[in-house]
């Protein structure tokens, strides 16, 4: 880890840094990860404004410094709202399924898997990581699908015209909505609901319960009368769910 | 320039060159004589320290002390405060509830207005997080890469998490490095090799003897001596627990499998008959020669796959109460020893007694688990002769039976979770060869079969 200052006028490129008169180079095994480095730089950064009467941008260096590994991860900090050390976990996670290092990932990737294969609904929740289109997903789009699955901020400030959270319960229910709802027109038709039946049951029921089944539910959710299930309706019916404990995923510190 | 010189002079010069020359080369032979002689002298010194330390003892099971002041200083220098880190349990916190209590929570919170079991749009949402929590962390996968460790042990392979602590540390590490691979990398592969070759003569020398009761016991005898040389060539502390339970003849061995080495650390304490493939090469040798002083039984590549030919043949050798106990890793492949995977039933269904052994290794001085796809053999043997030493507890668990009625996959089972509990590991059901393989549809299948019941319930009729 190589740690010197530089200008604010560097930050934007990733990687290209210039020297100052007073740099500070302090070498360190090579091998030796800054896995707290969010910490390091900040702690870093508070000590020597005004040694250099510039705002300090540090960098890591040749050492394995994981997080500045991960280009524009402020940006996705934000838009997330995971932490760094989630972040860094979260890029080992990607770096350990990507086995031939492509820096991206293939649906053959989430295939294997292992304990993934059990899941009735594998194929979808795959193709829900990759857009329209795509055929590989990178670690942004990675972060970004997992974050539908952060825990609500209950006490996230409500700002005029900010976009909506990813992981507040409306997008959770979209992310849902969207694994039913393959093409995309807004709408659950039967024939979608039917679909998703025989994936989460195949051999086990015969076609009749599976239309039986599909009908009842329609019926039930349908208030327009379309025989289809609009994202207001699929919100409506699951008003009472408690979405926030269901649809997310408990991180660690 | 010579050739500028007049005749008289530029005569006698090339003799003064010659000389000059002759005078060089005798200097030059005369040093390279010596430093030959003092590069013998050294490993001469070399061999004989090796051999009246470490292998002589080793042989006759009588230790010197020397490991034992040698671990103590280890641990000593491994347990400094500042090698500490805060243990990394895992990215996510997983509710373990069960597909119906989760779904049946989910379904409460609405009026139900049909009878009997039904489906509902929420459903999906215990598949989605379930596969998401899949996709973040999964159980199966961590099982085939090495364990992360609490704190650090100096050596650069394991510290993947750390930061840099002090210029002090470094030091020591630099001096770690100097130390395993000047001092100890030479020396444990001197010894190896020894008790390679001693192996492959001992038996060899052995097996030229009519079959009798001198020859079991000397053939015991010099495997006994081999395997702790090899010991000590991966400076291997093993600990030894009930011993009273240690398989005994015409029984079969079952024991958790991390690594190649678990044959040395099992044979290090008694003689077992092993059970393999039939290699070329090195392996090749010391198989042939193994056999030549005891029955091991190994088999060719095309015998493999015939399993009714495998079974028969593990059947005659256990029949019989003179021959060694066959050692058997039912695991198939090399788990990273945190947990114990599937063991397959084709070795309980041979019959005969078994006796299971757990094997633990202590993860502080040495990872001992070989990823196979990650390092091959001989990458992997350096690994092992670069660590700080090889710890590991191995308990002998009492002998077990198959009871009546008892089918092979749950005797496999039960046998499992018994080694699994006394060596702390964590008890799965996967199964090892999913390593390399894929996952079997069974498994996505009985999900939808549990999902299906919960659905139509009693109103199905077919």
């Amino acid at each position: 880890m190589i740690m010197f200052f530089s200008s604010p006028s560097d930050v934007k490129n990733n990687g290209h840094r210039r020297f100052f008169p007073y740099c500070h180079i302090i070498l360190i095994p090579r091998g030796v990860s800054g896995h707290e480095s969010g910490g390091i730089t900040t702690f870093f950064a508070r000590r020597f404004h005004h040694v250099t009467d510039h705002s300090c941008a540090i960098i890591m260096g040749s050492g394995d410094s994981t997080l500045s590994k991960i280009p524009n991860v402020e940006e996705l900090m934000e838009e997330t709202g995971f932490s760094p050390a989630h972040v860094v976990r979260l890029y080992e996670r990607f770096q350990a399924l990507d086995k031939s290092k492509k820096g991206q990932l293939s649906r053959k990737d989430f295939e294997s898997i292992k304990e993934l294969a059990t899941n009735p609904i594998r194929d979808r929740i795959i193709g829900a990581f990759f857009a329209q289109g795509q055929e590989m997903v990178d670690f942004h789009t990675f972060v970004r699908i997992l974050a539908h699955f952060r825990p609500v901020d209950k006490n996230r400030p409500k700002k005029a015209n900010m976009q909506e959270p990813v992981n507040s319960r409306t997008s959770k229910l979209r992310f849902a909505f969207q694994l039913y709802d393959q093409d995309n027109d807004g709408k659950i038709s039967r024939n979608e609901l039917l679909q998703v039946l025989r994936t989460m049951l195949e051999m086990q029921v015969t076609d009749e319960q599976l239309e039986s089944i599909a009908d009842r539910t329609i019926q039930e959710a349908d208030l327009d009368g379309d025989n289809a299930i609009s994202f207001d309706e699929f919100r409506k019916s699951l008003e009472k769910v408690n979405i926030d404990h269901k649809m997310s995923i408990r991180f660690l510190r | 320039c010579l050739c500028s010189d007049p005749p008289v002079v530029s005569g006698l010069a090339p003799q003064k060159l010659a000389g000059t020359r002759k005078n060089l080369e005798r200097a030059w032979d005369g040093i390279m004589d010596e430093s030959w002689d003092l590069t013998f002298a050294v490993v001469k010194a070399w061999f004989s320290v090796v051999v009246t330390f470490i292998m002589l003892p080793a042989m006759f099971g009588v230790s010197l002390g020397i490991t034992e002041l040698y671990m103590k200083i280890l641990v000593k220098t491994l347990e400094q405060k500042r090698l500490q880190k805060q243990m990394t349990q895992g990215i996510i916190q997983r509710d373990d509830g069960s597909m119906e209590q989760e779904i049946g929570e989910l379904r409460r919170c609405r009026p139900k207005s049909l009878a009997g079991g039904e489906f509902t749009l929420s459903d999906i949402f215990y598949f989605s997080r379930k596969g998401i929590e899949s996709i973040v962390e999964d159980e199966v996968t961590q099982r085939f890469s090495s364990e992360e460790l609490a704190s650090w042990n100096l050596l650069t392979r394991t510290n993947n998490n750390f930061h840099y602590i002090s210029l002090r540390l470094t030091v020591i590490w630099g001096l770690g490095v100097a130390i395993r691979y000047c001092i100890l990398l030479p020396l444990r592969i001197t010894l190896a090799a020894i008790g390679l070759s001693w192996l492959v003569i001992g038996t060899t020398l052995v097996g030229l003897l009519p079959s009798s009761r001198m020859k079991n016991w000397l053939s015991e005898l010099v495997h006994l001596m081999c395997y702790r040389i090899c010991a000590r060539a991966l400076s291997a502390t093993i600990h030894y627990h009930n011993k009273e339970n240690k398989p005994r003849k015409g029984g079969i061995c079952v024991a958790n499998h991390t690594s190649p080495i678990d044959v040395v650390i099992l044979a290090n304490d008694g003689c077992y008959a092993m059970v393999g493939q039939v290699h070329g090469g090195l392996m090749g040798v010391l198989q042939r020669s193994m056999v030549k002083s005891c029955p091991h039984v190994w088999f060719e590549r095309s015998e493999m796959k015939d399993r009714h030919l495998v079974t028969t043949r593990l059947r005659n050798h256990v029949a019989d109460k003179e021959k060694l106990p066959i050692l058997i890793f039912p695991e198939g492949t090399c788990i990273n020893n945190t947990s114990v995977m599937m063991f397959k039933k084709g070795s309980f269904e041979i019959g005969g007694r078994i006796y299971p052994v757990t094997i633990k290794y202590d993860p502080q001085f040495g990872d001992a688990f070989w990823n196979s796809g990650k390092y091959n053999m001989v990458s992997y043997l350096l690994r092992m002769m670069t660590s700080w030493a090889i710890v590991c507890n191995v308990w002998y668990l009492p002998a077990v039976e198959r009871q009546e009625g008892e089918d092979a996959v749950h005797f496999a089972n039960r046998v499992k979770s018994a080694i699994a509990r006394q060596g702390g590991l964590e008890d799965l059901s996967w199964d090892g060869g999913l390593k390399r393989a894929k996952v079997k549809d069974t498994y996505k299948e009985q999900q939808q079969k549990k999902y299906s019941s919960m659905i139509v319930g009693e109103d199905s009729s077919d």
